[in-house]
């Protein structure tokens, strides 16, 4: 933080509002879910208030075990293949002329205008076997015939990484930016290789930009719920995917939201993780 | 002795010209230095020196052996860049022992190699500080241990000084100097600071606006004897008159007449020169006296800093400033009628 801590009341106010919104449209609804977490369920699609821990108990199923640690598993995947297509790539960018530049991102801003449902839609056609790109491959005669690429858990993993290939970018866009290109210089007057300055000095001295990177792929990607539907087979289905069908199909809210809660707690436990290791070796202070 | 040879350097940048026509010779074990205004090529050069760029033109032999095309992490030089380019993830010792790690040098032998390097910059002990922890000077010393920490056959620095405040800069140039001849290693330095350059350098490359090598020579001899204006006017204060040539031994500024030592070669009568004359050569008499060699004007400022004093002398819409001791203080004060005398010896003719 820079600068003083304000002092009094009216020097707190330009938070109030977003304070404000944050309570209504956050902490309120977060509070109710929680509530409903502990209530009791009737069968026939509605809950009475209480306390009691069943839904929680009957979270200790084979199946949500299993489907939570795809989740976890998916979205530390794809963020793991996101952070490491991103950053080289990120990093060329940053090298080349400012115009250049501009037309890479905005190419990819305009990646992001496309929602999760257009972009599971659009690669399912263009993996499909009657209409993909496996027509185009056996038009150039690289495949003796169309094929279908989908559903699988490779569509969803590439699925999934193409959605948040460009969040990915514009995370490490600033810091890669502010890189002083001196420093990849320095290391190469100091006897290092390309391949070892880059691995070196410029991932070396990046490591807090990518472990920031890599939280919010994974936290991103923790809440994707149409993929896995479009471009998973039912095995692929994520923990987003079982929460909704909980809650809407099986009309049962206290059970969703009781996943829901322990889902975020599992993930805050790894994303916690994972800032630990990212930050490595202290150096010693004194 | 062979040393550095740059030959006939040319550097492009797109259609900008940062270098042209760089002949240079440099001998091992000096200390050189890059002079010029800033958007001069000294960094260009130095760059290209480093194997940073690669010239658009021409060849770069050490010791005979072309270097023009090796890549900068096979040239085994050492470079302290502007930024000082310190890796922030890394602590002091591991910075300083870059270079060794890279060579796959024993891990013992490293850490003796830091100790040393550390103590040869007065920072033992500061091996696991952060980077972050230290000092503008701290990190100065640093990044010179780094660069010398494999006994580079060249010791490249890019104004590693211009960050620290003056009195430190001071200080820093003359520990850098005394390292640097206590090591011996061939050493380029690129500044815009010319009282640096006089401070450290055996040899000064003065590099113009037009991207060209200037003059070359000892700080002395460019101080004394600058081959143009554009020399004389950036290396140190000089009273620069616009003038004619007026038979062998005479130059006539606007309508009084000057008596000069030298005339260069391929002057005659008529030919407009320039005559440059250093401040402390010039010295001022009061009242409007009749001698030889001199210039007649009002007193129009004294500044007096205490260590020395500068009196400028308006001689008919010429700016003379002469400069001495507070001890050879003239009486006079502005105002006044003063006599500014010009030595012949001092009066340096050149080509406009």
């Amino acid at each position: 933080m820079i600068g003083e801590r304000p002092k009094g009341i009216r020097s707190h106010l330009p938070v109030a509002y977003p304070a404000l919104m944050l309570g209504i449209f956050f902490i309120i609804p977060f509070g109710i879910m929680v509530a409903i977490s502990f209530f009791h369920r009737q069968p026939g699609g509605f809950y009475i208030p209480g306390f009691e821990f069943t839904n929680y108990k009957n979270l200790y199923t084979a199946l949500f075990g299993r489907t939570l640690s795809f989740s976890l598993f998916v979205a530390g995947l794809s963020a793991a293949v996101c952070v490491s297509l991103a950053f080289p790539f990120t990093y060329f960018i940053t090298r080349m002329r400012r115009r250049t530049q501009v037309i890479w991102l905005v190419f990819l801003m305009s990646v992001l205008s496309l929602s999760e449902v257009i972009i599971g839609f659009a690669w399912s056609l263009l993996l499909s076997r009657t209409a993909g790109i496996s027509n185009l491959m056996v038009w150039l005669g690289l495949m003796e015939q169309p094929k279908a690429w989908y559903p699988g858990f490779a569509a969803l993993l590439f699925g999934i990484c193409y959605l948040a290939f460009p969040y990915t970018v514009l995370v490490l866009y600033p810091p890669l930016s502010r890189l002083d290109p001196a420093l990849p210089e320095a290391s190469q007057t100091l006897g290092a290789s390309p391949l070892r300055t880059f691995f070196g000095v410029i991932v070396g001295s990046m490591r807090n930009a990518i472990v920031a990177a890599f939280v919010m792929v994974f936290v991103f990607t923790l809440g994707v719920y149409l993929l896995p539907q479009i471009l998973g087979r039912p095995q692929h289905w994520t923990l987003s995917v079982l929460i909704t069908d909980q809650a809407i199909y099986q009309t049962n809210m206290p059970m969703a939201a009781s996943m829901a809660i322990f889902f975020m707690f599992v993930s805050l436990l790894l994303v916690a993780l994972t800032m630990v290791i990212g930050k490595g070796k202290k150096i010693k202070t004194q | 002795m062979a040393g550095l040879t740059l030959e006939d350097i040319h550097k492009n940048f797109g259609s900008v010209v940062a270098a042209r026509e760089v002949n240079l010779k440099l001998p091992h074990g000096r200390f050189v230095c890059f002079l010029g205004p800033s958007g001069c090529g000294k960094t260009t050069l130095l760059r290209l020196i480093a194997g940073l760029e690669s010239p658009t033109q021409g060849h770069i032999l050490l010791d005979g052996e072309h270097i023009t095309w090796t890549p900068a992490h096979k040239r085994n030089f050492g470079m302290v860049f502007q930024s000082l380019a310190l890796f922030p993830h890394l602590s002091v010792g591991e910075n300083v022992t870059y270079s060794l790690r890279v060579r796959h040098v024993k891990k013992s032998t490293q850490q003796k190699r830091a100790a040393e390097l550390l103590d040869l910059v007065q920072l033992s002990g500061f091996e696991d500080r952060h980077i972050s922890q230290l000092s503008g000077g701290q990190r100065q010393r640093v990044a010179i241990a780094r660069a010398l920490a494999i006994d580079p056959l060249l010791f490249l620095l890019d104004e590693p000084l211009s960050a620290l405040d003056a009195k430190l800069r001071e200080s820093m140039q003359l520990e850098l100097r005394l390292l640097q001849q206590r090591l011996g290693v061939t050493t380029i330095l690129v500044t815009h600071d010319q009282r640096e350059a006089m401070t450290m350098a055996d040899m000064v490359v003065v590099m113009g606006p037009d991207n060209r090598v200037r003059q070359v020579g000892t700080p002395l001899d460019i101080y004394r004897q600058p081959s143009d204006t554009f020399v004389a006017d950036f290396i140190g204060s000089s009273n620069l008159l616009q003038g004619s040539c007026m038979g062998a031994r005479e130059i006539k500024i606007g309508d009084q007449h000057l008596e000069v030592a030298e005339m260069p070669a391929g002057v005659s009568d008529g030919t407009s020169v320039t005559v440059s004359v250093r401040p402390e050569d010039i010295s001022v008499l009061p009242g409007a006296e009749k001698r030889d060699n001199c210039l007649h004007g009002t007193v129009s400022f004294i500044r007096d800093v205490g260590s020395n004093v500068e009196i400028y002398l308006n001689c008919k819409g010429l700016q003379i400033i002469s400069q001495s001791t507070p001890k050879g203080r003239p009486d006079v004060k502005p105002g006044d009628e003063g006599t500014a005398i010009l030595p012949p010896a001092s009066c340096i003719v050149l080509k406009s």
